[in-house]
């Protein structure tokens, strides 16, 4: 059958990656397009400060990101201990974990995709809805929202395939736990470091090659629809 | 069913001082580039927020700095059309005309839509999308777009600016319409002469951020003294006259109030009111009746008033009937006729020197 090509165990850590990057992508997306919104229209007093933060996971090494997230997210750190008693939510060394630094790690990428395409709306447009009896929430969810709807999609998959390939922070905040939270890439390099591992890393490497082209293809065809409809040829 | 504006505002190195009130019907704000036409109806709208300012329109006031009432852009009620159009491209033209009625209150946007859509001729292209209209359907899609939303004042940016002359002739008979068929203020803002002739019935006239004059478009188009505003080449004076009938050789005969023109031919039936404009540099002054000629139009005058400028010209204007005529000549004529004030003269006019467009 098509499902014995991989061992249970290697099918654990696929699924687990799809439901890591689903719910890093899906829940960091409202704040990303609020984020890229206030970074492309708003000027406030520490702009660029914001903008820094959410460019950090970027440059700082993963492994740095991870430690942080340990400290500041583990059970016994402020806000993880708070978020624990309050709502009963626990980060460190579950599959949430995985999909918070995830979330984190690709958080710039999908600002970033965001922004240009919100940059590129004419504000025009958004005045001339207004005059129309538009209010600033109608001309977003009319008019802003459509138009960068192909830019939103863009910022998505982006984000998706970071997070399917997200290994130093994950590692560092969640550890490489079967089942738990071991990951396509946490589970090939463990693979790795046992011997005779190699047959079942190429296999993941494979999956991770079908996946990662799979997400590329389906966000270009999506995108070139979507942006055929905004373009309204 | 007026406006009323008075504006105050310091751009750094222009400022905006003015106030006027415009009457029902078509109010042009006329003036070169930069002399504040576009920042008035701006504030009209609440595009743009002046240091000091009253806008008050039908009664509403939107605008008022020193009891601090400034309505926010939508709430205010009026229809903007922009030069540029700005359909939404990601919606049907359809779509697009039912954008502002969903703001509109009750149920008076719904009733006009089969008029608008008849008005502006726009019934055809309801399933298309903007990308695919030419330059003078966008344009009256946007007009549509900005009646259909109901609004108590519809305010006009240059529509035909960015329009060849071709597809300005296209939509100045869907303005003339407009102009008879809509009950609300409109501001419409124009530099050019002719179009203002054709579609304004109260012209405010702009200079450097004040008001240089107001008054009734035939009235203040065809003061001389209005013509460093303007511009010398665009000077010229609008007569009210009706078609009385068509040629076969072509022409179209108008009767006026000091005579009749011949002008190229009008799709207007006989029996039609329409409006000439006659640029002051296409009229010849002669002291006799003129025979063996060309030009088919001689129309007798009175001197009303000379006014020299600067260059080599000086603006004639004639009062012909009611109607007033302005003639530019050189200074040198005019000394050479030892014109005056109060004279009797006639002015000649090559039929075809009168651009289609310019009639209507």
């Amino acid at each position: 059958m098509w499902f014995d090509a991989l061992t249970p165990n290697e099918w654990q850590a696929v699924f687990l990656s799809l439901k890591v990057s689903f719910w890093a992508m899906t829940l960091s997306l409202p704040l990303g397009i609020a984020v890229a919104y206030a970074l492309a229209r708003w000027r406030f007093p520490g702009k660029q400060i914001l903008n820094g933060i959410v460019h950090l996971p970027l440059i700082l090494p993963p492994v740095v990101t991870g430690y942080l997230l340990l400290l500041t997210f583990g059970r016994r750190a402020p806000v993880g201990s708070f978020l624990e008693q309050t709502f009963g939510l626990v980060f460190a060394f579950r599959w949430t974990g995985a999909a918070l630094a995830a979330g984190i790690m690709a958080f710039p990428l999908m600002v970033r995709a965001i922004r240009l395409a919100i940059e590129a709306v004419d504000p025009k447009l958004e005045q001339a809805a207004g005059t129309l009896g538009a209010s600033q929430v109608w001309v977003f969810l009319t008019v802003t929202l459509p138009l960068i709807l192909p830019g939103i999609i863009a910022g998505a998959i982006l984000a998706f395939a970071k997070a399917m390939g997200e290994f130093g922070a994950t590692i560092t905040f969640v550890s490489n736990i079967p089942g738990q939270t071991q990951t396509l890439p946490t589970a090939i390099y463990a693979l790795l470091q046992i011997p005779g591992g190699e047959a079942a890393a190429l296999r993941l490497a494979l999956v991770s090659v079908v996946i990662a082209m799979a997400a590329l293809l389906l966000s270009e065809a999506i995108s070139r629809r979507v942006a055929r409809r905004v373009a309204g040829a | 069913m007026s406006i009323s504006i008075a504006i105050r505002h310091d751009f750094g190195g222009f400022s905006l001082h003015l106030a006027f009130e415009a009457p029902p019907g078509v109010t042009a704000l006329f003036g070169r580039s930069g002399s504040g036409k576009t920042s008035v109806i701006n504030t009209v709208a609440g595009l743009l927020s002046p240091n000091v300012g009253r806008v008050v329109v039908n009664g509403h006031v939107l605008l008022d700095t020193n009891a601090r009432i400034f309505l926010p852009i939508h709430k205010r009620r009026v229809g903007y059309v922009f030069q540029e159009a700005r359909l939404f491209p990601h919606l049907s033209v359809r779509q697009n005309l039912a954008y502002g009625q969903r703001f509109a209150p009750g149920s008076e946007a719904r009733a006009d839509w089969d008029h608008v859509i008849e008005m502006l001729g726009i019934g055809g292209l309801l399933e298309r999308r903007p990308v695919a209209l030419s330059g003078g359907e966008k344009q009256r899609v946007a007009i549509g777009r900005a009646l259909l939303s109901a609004p108590d004042t519809l305010l006009l940016d240059e529509p035909l600016a960015a329009l060849d002359a071709a597809r300005k002739a296209e939509i100045l008979p869907y303005l003339h319409r407009l102009r008879d068929e809509t009950r609300i203020p409109i501001l419409y803002v124009s530099h050019s002469a002719s179009e203002v002739a054709r579609i304004a019935n109260f012209v405010v006239l702009l200079e450097n951020g004040r008001l240089r004059q107001q008054g009734s478009a035939a009235e203040v188009l065809s003061d001389p003294d209005a013509v460093p505003a303007l511009g010398v080449r665009d000077a010229g004076a609008m007569i009210r006259g009706r078609i009385l009938r068509h040629h076969d050789d072509g022409l179209s005969e108008i009767s006026f109030s000091g005579g009749t023109l011949l002008l190229p031919r009008q799709p207007e039936a006989p029996g039609s009111d329409v409006r000439v404009w006659i640029l002051a540099r296409d009229v010849m002054l002669s002291l006799a009746p003129v025979s063996g000629i060309s030009a088919l139009n001689t129309v007798s005058a009175t001197i009303h008033s000379i006014r020299s400028g600067e260059g080599p010209g000086v603006m004639v204007q004639l009062e012909a009937g009611d109607d007033l005529i302005l003639a530019r000549i050189t200074k040198r004529s005019a000394a050479a006729m030892d014109l005056r004030v109060g004279m009797r003269c006639y002015g000649i006019m090559k039929s075809v020197a009168v651009a289609k467009e310019d009639i209507g």
